[in-house]
């Protein structure tokens, strides 16, 4: 009947007049106590800053939980885990969040702490989703079997540095130090 | 390997199934002029569908107001153009409603301008519309809003280009592998074949998929034509991912 998935097109120069929500960058609320900011720039292959780039973020809660039925350990109540935010005319977002817990990985492993990140731009077709991992989690990155996958050379990209009130975390779509990017 | 209990492996849900070949656009398209500096050069790197992609936002009912789906409504005055409904089903890729899930809509107005402070076409705004909306499906999968016919508009893309009309779509379904956005087009525009954006899908069937068709049942007589338009969200594995 329908053939297949609906296919993805481009959010365009326009999506904040419907996707800007007063309250999409504040996963946790202001004075939250373990609050911290993810912060950061999105760059161009020029290394132009992208002044209309739509970051999404979508995360556990501190203890490694999920408001969500299909987490088989059941769902958590009360972390909304979701924020979203558009880049200023710097390039620039930011999300107040709390870090997440650490997660069960594969054969009774432990995942490093980690942000899905999904990025939307004009001029990008579909979404770009990439992870940020945390730097203050050495030992935990380390072993963490998504970040070990990914070229050696681009795995810095994940890390985000800590920084003022919490993370920075760049976003560059091509060229030098390009961002790793996932295929989910 | 590490201190956590083996004898009880953690039984993760079905996954999510990639879209098809060919249905999804690519990030470098050199006719769509904005992908050459935005796209990434490096291959994607695979990622395993884990606790954090087989969960997502589930964004209910309390962002969502009854008149948000009513974008002729949303000012004292009623806004210019063809009132038209547009309504249709969330699915999954196997036929199953998506129920409850948030889908946001933007477009541009009658003249083909939005009102965004970026976009300066010579063209008229309409105090009467803003050409955003929101809504929940129901439990059976299905959305309508009451909007009026979006513009095509020109745009610098290149030498006297100009968009197909089209509404805007963002979805979250499920689970952060359904994450959707995307465009509705209406029927037999004449600027499909001159759209770099809507011929970046590789596979013309696929193309298709973005097309919504009149439904003259579902228009209000003497009020507004309607045009209806399936979502179809990714599909999941049978099977649960076992000792992942």
């Amino acid at each position: 009947m329908t053939g297949g998935p609906t296919p993805s097109q481009t959010v365009g120069p326009f999506f904040a007049m419907a996707l800007s929500w007063p309250d999409g960058p504040y996963v946790v609320q202001p004075g939250t106590p373990g609050a911290v900011w993810l912060r950061g720039q999105v760059l161009d292959g020029a290394a132009e800053p992208v002044p209309d780039a739509l970051i999404e973020t979508w995360q556990a809660d501190a203890d490694g939980r999920f408001d969500h039925p299909d987490d088989p350990r059941g769902a958590v109540a009360g972390f909304r885990g979701f924020g979203r935010c558009g880049t200023d005319p710097s390039g620039r977002y930011a999300i107040l969040t709390r870090k997440p817990g650490r997660l069960p990985g594969p054969h009774g492993t432990l995942l490093a702490p980690h942000v899905d990140v999904s990025v939307f731009a004009r001029g990008l077709l579909r979404r770009l989703v990439t992870r940020i991992y945390f730097a203050d989690e050495r030992a935990a990155n380390d072993a963490d079997p998504v970040l070990r996958a990914v070229p050696a050379a681009a795995r810095g990209t994940l890390v985000a540095e800590r920084a003022d009130g919490g993370y920075e975390f760049d976003i560059r779509l091509q060229g030098e130090h390009e961002t790793a990017f996932f295929a989910v | 390997m590490t201190d956590v209990d083996q004898r009880h492996p953690l039984v993760l849900p079905p996954g999510y199934r990639p879209v098809d070949e060919g249905a999804d656009p690519p990030l470098h398209f050199p006719w769509y002029g904005s992908t050459t500096l935005r796209g990434p050069a490096q291959p994607l790197v695979p990622l395993p569908q884990a606790l954090t992609e087989l969960t997502g936002p589930l964004l209910g009912g309390s962002r969502v107001a009854a008149a948000d789906a009513d974008l002729t409504r949303q000012h004292p005055g009623e806004p210019l153009g063809q009132r038209i409904k547009v309504l249709g089903r969330v699915l999954d890729g196997d036929g199953r409603p998506v129920p409850n899930t948030l889908l946001e809509v933007w477009q541009a107005n009658a003249a083909g301008r939005y009102a965004h402070r970026v976009d300066q076409t010579p063209v008229p705004l309409d105090p009467n519309f803003t050409g955003t909306g929101r809504c929940l499906t129901d439990s059976d999968g299905n959305y309508e809003f009451v909007t009026i016919r979006p513009g095509a508009y020109p745009w610098k893309n290149h030498e006297n280009a100009w968009r197909p009309a089209h509404i805007h779509f963002s979805l979250f379904g499920r689970a952060f592998p359904q994450r959707l956005v995307t465009q509705m087009y209406f029927p037999g525009d004449p600027l499909f074949e001159h759209d770099p954006i809507f011929n970046s899908i590789p596979d013309p069937a696929a193309r298709q998929r973005l097309i919504s068709r009149f439904d003259l049942a579902a228009t209000e007589p003497s009020r507004a034509l309607a045009y209806r338009w399936d979502i179809v969200l990714r599909g999941r594995y049978d099977t649960p991912m076992e000792e992942q």
